[in-house]
């Protein structure tokens, strides 16, 4: 932090009569160095990509808005949004069984979590998909008991309801996790209080804990979601036709592989951007109360580059001058 | 509330409370009268604190009985069998005790008034409008009529205990539990809170105040007890346990913060 420091030790009367000070800020001559080089540096990559002819770019374009590569995309996008919602409500299920009292809740919640994160998602999604080769019928009835309604697997589980099975049941696992964090980040001293004023148990939950714990849980639920939206195109596995598989459609019939790739890269990218944006709204919205978390990395940077000379009020002529930090 | 002997407001019997292998309350016996102010003394750890959120049933009770306002805390009595109550039931008692905790724990993603009317309409069921216009008067009451819209973090911490004073008190309780509520906050804040409470007293509010604050206890209590290892070690009105104590124990303590 830039300073007053004058001869602190001269006579009061002699301070009195002068001009305002003026603060200069420190120049940052390392900032502009680096930047013109990162700068630099992002121009040439930019020319490179642009200019060379192998990415095929009106291919690229081509295929952008292609009837085929959209259907493609609300495939993903309502996939994202599904899985997204299953695996939030599992997520707050699970987190509050985990900490229950009952502890055959808590370990089958435990037990839950631990299945799901400890093997692949891929395999959990061919798994699902075969479901058939475990389970030939599904029923439903009396356990170890008389069936009321039995169905063929392979009629109920579509590969549609196998992929948001196996995205969502996953994705629960680790939102129990993040939302776990969250319940554990808020201070008992709420509960206590809350419950001193007749709250009921339902209600803390709702109206204080939850709210609070959405701080911590919401940046890693954004994450999740924009994880989501990419770990989607592993459906293309067991042939739903999402962004990728409609991709891997049409270039298995014409070997545009690169520009296709790159068309549906350009669309998850579009997405993932949105939703970031999204997600920045979101935070601000659940840190109301907190002063912190307002800054713009621009206008840091650009203060940084470009210092401007402040005037200070006139400095106080009985206090003696203080120096900034030097106080706890 | 019955006209020849109204029942104490609180009445503990025998109260016992453990943490594990923690004894922490050891048998206390204590009778607090309606519109007393009772302030618990007693260096840390002598379980006054724990004492206290046995009273709103916050902490369980390992042995004894504590009545408030002529009910059970947190058990029905039918015949000889006392019966655990559920959740909701304590919760429901629990409305008419307000409780002040020594780091406030106002609701922070909740505005002031919100903190005020929130319980008032959800435990209560009261029209929002009446919880929020009592509100205003206790904020009005506590110097803060300013501050109705404001976040708890943006406060001093003189002013965020006023607020949870006002908060418990916008439940219309019949009874006041503070815990060190000046504890936590700087010195020259300390007054704003003490202020608010010793008004809280002379309109005849049944208190039962956790301090170190002598000063307080003596003008304002009374009854003054002194806690130690769990248990009362001496009573009465604060001119005797503060000026002529009985005990070494407790001359030894207030030769300490006195």
């Amino acid at each position: 932090m830039s300073t007053t420091t004058r001869a602190a030790t001269a006579p009061e009367g002699a301070l009195a009569p002068q001009a305002p000070l003026r603060v200069m800020p420190v120049r940052r001559w390392g900032q502009w160095i680096i930047s013109a080089i990162v700068l630099l540096l992002a121009a040439m990559l930019i020319q490179s990509v642009v200019a060379n002819p192998n990415f095929e770019w009106h291919r690229v374009w081509g295929y952008f808005l292609d009837g085929r590569i959209l259907r493609g995309l609300g495939t993903t996008l309502w996939l994202t949004v599904v899985a997204m919602v299953i695996g939030v409500v599992i997520g707050v299920v699970m987190a509050v069984g985990r900490q229950s009292r009952n502890i055959v809740v808590s370990g089958a919640a435990s037990a839950y979590v631990a299945f799901f994160r400890g093997t692949p998602l891929l395999v959990q999604l061919i798994f699902w998909f075969n479901l058939a080769a475990l389970y030939p019928t599904l029923q439903f009835g009396i356990p170890f008991g008389p069936a009321f309604v039995e169905a063929d697997t392979n009629a109920l589980i579509t590969p549609m309801l196998a992929a948001i099975l196996g995205l969502g049941l996953n994705e629960g696992a680790y939102m129990s996790e993040i939302v776990r964090a969250g319940l554990l980040s808020v201070d008992p001293g709420q509960t206590d209080a809350a419950e001193a004023l007749g709250m009921r148990r339902r209600q803390i939950f709702r109206r204080i804990v939850l709210p609070q714990a959405m701080r911590v849980i919401i940046p890693p639920t954004g994450n999740e979601t924009i994880s989501m939206l990419k770990t989607t195109a592993l459906v293309s596995v067991i042939a739903i036709g999402d962004l990728l598989f409609a991709a891997q459609t049409i270039y298995s019939r014409n070997f545009q592989v690169i520009p296709l790739l790159i068309t549906v890269s350009i669309w998850y990218l579009l997405v993932t951007t949105i939703l970031s944006v999204g997600q920045y709204f979101l935070e601000k919205r659940f840190t109301r109360g907190d002063r912190r978390g307002e800054q713009s990395y621009l206008r840091e940077w650009l203060v940084n580059l470009i210092p401007r000379h402040t005037t200070p009020a006139p400095a106080p002529v009985t206090a003696p001058i203080e120096i900034e930090g030097g106080r706890r | 509330m019955t006209a020849s002997t109204p029942a104490p407001m609180v009445e503990a019997i025998g109260v016992h409370k453990r943490f594990g292998a923690n004894h922490v309350v050891r048998g206390i016996d204590l009778v607090v009268d309606r519109g007393q102010v009772r302030c618990l003394l007693g260096p840390s750890g002598s379980g006054k604190s724990t004492f206290l959120r046995c009273i709103n049933h916050l902490e369980k009770i390992n042995a004894g009985s504590i009545s408030v306002d002529g009910e059970l805390v947190g058990y029905r009595r039918a015949g000889d069998r006392l019966h655990e109550l559920r959740d909701d039931e304590i919760a429901l008692r629990r409305s008419d005790i307000g409780m002040v905790f020594q780091h406030f724990n106002l609701f922070p993603h909740m505005t002031v008034l919100e903190n005020l009317i929130e319980a008032p309409v959800l435990v209560r069921r009261e029209k929002p409008k009446e919880a929020r216009e009592r509100g205003r008067a206790l904020l009005a009451r506590v110097g803060l009529e300013d501050k109705a819209g404001a976040y708890p973090r943006s406060l001093s911490g003189g002013q965020q205990q006023r607020v949870a004073i006002a908060r418990a008190l916008n439940m219309r309780p019949k009874l006041m539990l503070f815990d060190e509520p000046t504890s936590a906050l700087d010195p020259e804040l300390v007054g704003e809170v003490l202020d608010v409470m010793r008004d809280l007293a002379a309109e005849g509010m049944t208190m039962i105040v956790v301090t170190h604050e002598i000063g307080f206890a003596r003008e304002v209590a009374d009854t003054v007890t002194f806690m130690d290892g769990g248990v009362v070690i001496e009573s009465g009105p604060p001119a005797q346990v503060l000026g002529a104590p009985e005990h070494a124990r407790t001359r030894a303590f207030l030769a300490k913060v006195l």
